[in-house]
């Protein structure tokens, strides 16, 4: 099964099929840190959503929580139709590739812990790596590669099982701003290409606007979301849309509502 | 002509800096050389000069003549010593690696008997070594069991300080895809304890020779053969200094093979990622 789909265009904003649902969750830790408080989220497939707040308002806590890794307080995580193995795909901060195993041992990682060997999925890890730009350096370890590439390596891992859902927690933070323009572009095209659903964690608001069709803003102490901003512009975008005056309206309207947030939090 | 062709590719700070390098690449190997050969002059020198008697010094010269005329003794012995040391070096890998992910797959052991190999490892070999030999029959099995006893630790501290340093992300990762305990050991902490469990295996290497040395020491011979040990000690009692150095030099030499056969191995497994194996340029 090919990892590209037929670009269908993707169906408006509110027409959209349920994927997953966050019903009034909470998190509390050690009794008293109230790390989420009622949070709802909607995710509808094919959408691509930022959690975009100032540290502490919960927004990797929520990611953590729709990955599986804690269990919520109250409320309760929903997948349309159940969970199922392989649903998920993870990009993290930091690439967490294997340093003793070569760019495709990384890649085809998700399959090998499901009993598959590296062999029955060369093909996969190829035509990740070669929609990743990386077809060349399946044999190269990871410290020969640049942050970049390696950034690319963790997000050709967590697309090759075709996962309904990937999870983004701040994944270009660590990048210069050259490197992280050119993987915000790229991240958008691959978007496009195998029509996954994303859910984005960021505390930047350029970064947000210009990769998401929904901004989920959200305060600190207690995390919880504040407003939802809707980018409805179509992809593909490019470089213009980044200097074009909706974008810059999309922004200010972004900005606004995280100076809400943190006006709260204050 | 361009400003680009007037400046030679190579400025004298960059000449000088290569220049240094091969300098110290060659004084690598010929300083250690130069340094034993001035030691040995003098040494020979100081002998001759103060006409000292050989048993109580004995020249360069009357060392390299036991280490040639005393060599199929000598040798028999450092087969015996080698043969415990790796023996014990390897009984040490296999108890500190094995304890060590005992430990790491059961809090409840690790915290009823870490403490106890702590003490065992604090305690001085030379001090049980004797209650060994009361209880132990076999003089091989008290042999290695002294030289297991100081070997091990190492090799189970930095396995479990291994296996316990896994990378954060990378165990949410395996959580995330539903790995399973074993998938876990084998794929992501084994590997990721590699590098540690490898620099106590330097360490247990130097160890077990310390403790086979040590063990023949108390032991004495008693019908298997003679270790390196007791042929020092032996010559000792004779005053034959010059087989005394020419076994000390031999159990030195063995240190050395094992560490640099060590590193050899610990260089094998780790070069192609291992931060530890690169070779930085400046």
């Amino acid at each position: 099964m090919s990892l590209v789909t037929t670009p269908g265009a993707l169906a408006p904003l509110n027409e959209r099929p349920r994927l997953l649902t966050m019903d009034r969750v909470d998190k509390v830790f050690g009794g008293d840190v109230v790390a989420l408080r009622g949070m709802h989220l909607d995710v509808n497939e094919g959408d691509f959503i930022s959690l975009l707040g100032p540290s502490g308002c919960g927004k990797s806590t929520a990611l953590r929580l729709i990955a599986g890794l804690m269990q919520p307080t109250a409320g309760r995580i929903d997948w349309e139709g159940g969970q199922h193995r392989g649903d998920l795909g993870v990009v993290f901060q930091e690439p967490t590739l294997m340093p003793w195993a070569t760019v495709a041992q990384n890649v085809s990682l998700p399959f090998r812990l499901r009993g598959k060997s590296h062999s029955s999925v060369r093909d996969d890890v190829k035509e990740a790596l070669d929609l990743v730009g990386l077809g060349k350096f399946a044999n190269s370890y990871p410290r020969e590669l640049s942050g970049g590439m390696k950034m690319r390596v963790s997000i050709a891992r967590a697309m090759v099982t075709h996962p309904r859902l990937i999870l983004m927690d701040e994944p270009f933070a660590a990048l210069d701003e050259i490197t992280r323009f050119k993987l915000n572009n790229d991240l958008l095209e691959l978007k496009q290409k195998i029509g996954c659903t994303v859910i984005f964690v960021t505390h930047s608001v350029f970064e947000s606007v210009f990769l998401s069709d929904r901004i989920v803003v959200m305060a600190a102490r207690p995390g919880r979301v504040i407003r939802e901003v809707q980018v409805d512009e179509p992809y593909p975008r490019d470089e213009d849309f980044r200097t074009s005056a909706d974008y810059a309206a999309h922004c200010r309207a972004a900005s606004d509502a995280l100076h809400e947030a943190m006006g709260d939090a204050a | 002509m361009s400003v680009a062709d007037t400046i030679p590719e190579i400025d004298t700070e960059e000449a000088r800096r290569i220049r240094k390098r091969q300098i110290e690449r060659v004084a690598r190997w010929t300083m250690p050389i130069v340094v034993m050969f001035v030691t040995l002059v003098t040494w020979d020198w100081i002998v001759t000069a103060n006409a000292i008697p050989h048993y109580i010094l004995p020249s360069p010269r009357n060392v390299w003549d036991s280490l040639t005329g005393d060599w199929d003794i000598l040798f028999d012995s450092a087969i015996l010593t080698g043969r415990i040391t790796l023996m014990a070096l390897g009984l040490a890998v296999l108890g500190g690696a094995g304890l060590a992910i005992l430990f790491n797959q059961s809090k409840m052991l690790e915290m009823s008997f870490y403490p106890y190999a702590v003490i065992l490892q604090v305690t001085p070999v030379v001090s049980i070594a004797p209650l060994i030999f009361i209880y132990v029959d076999s003089k091989v099995a008290g042999m290695l069991l002294c030289a297991w006893l100081v070997a091990f630790f190492p090799v189970l501290s930095s396995t479990t300080l291994g296996l316990n340093s896994v990378d954060h992300n990378l165990r949410d990762l395996f959580r995330i895809y539903g790995a399973t305990r074993w998938q876990r050991l084998t794929m992501l902490q084994l590997p990721s304890a590699l590098p540690y469990f490898l620099g106590g295996l330097k360490i247990a290497g130097g160890l077990s020779l310390i403790g086979a040395v040590v063990a023949e020491l108390v032991a004495g011979t008693g019908g298997v053969g003679t270790g390196l040990a007791f042929r020092i000690q032996e010559a000792g009692y004779r005053l034959n200094i010059a087989r005394m150095f020419a076994a000390l030099s031999l159990v030195a030499a063995m240190g050395v093979f094992i560490f640099a056969a060590l590193s050899l191995i610990s260089h094998m497994l780790l070069h192609k990622w291992h931060e530890s194996a690169l070779k930085r340029d400046h």
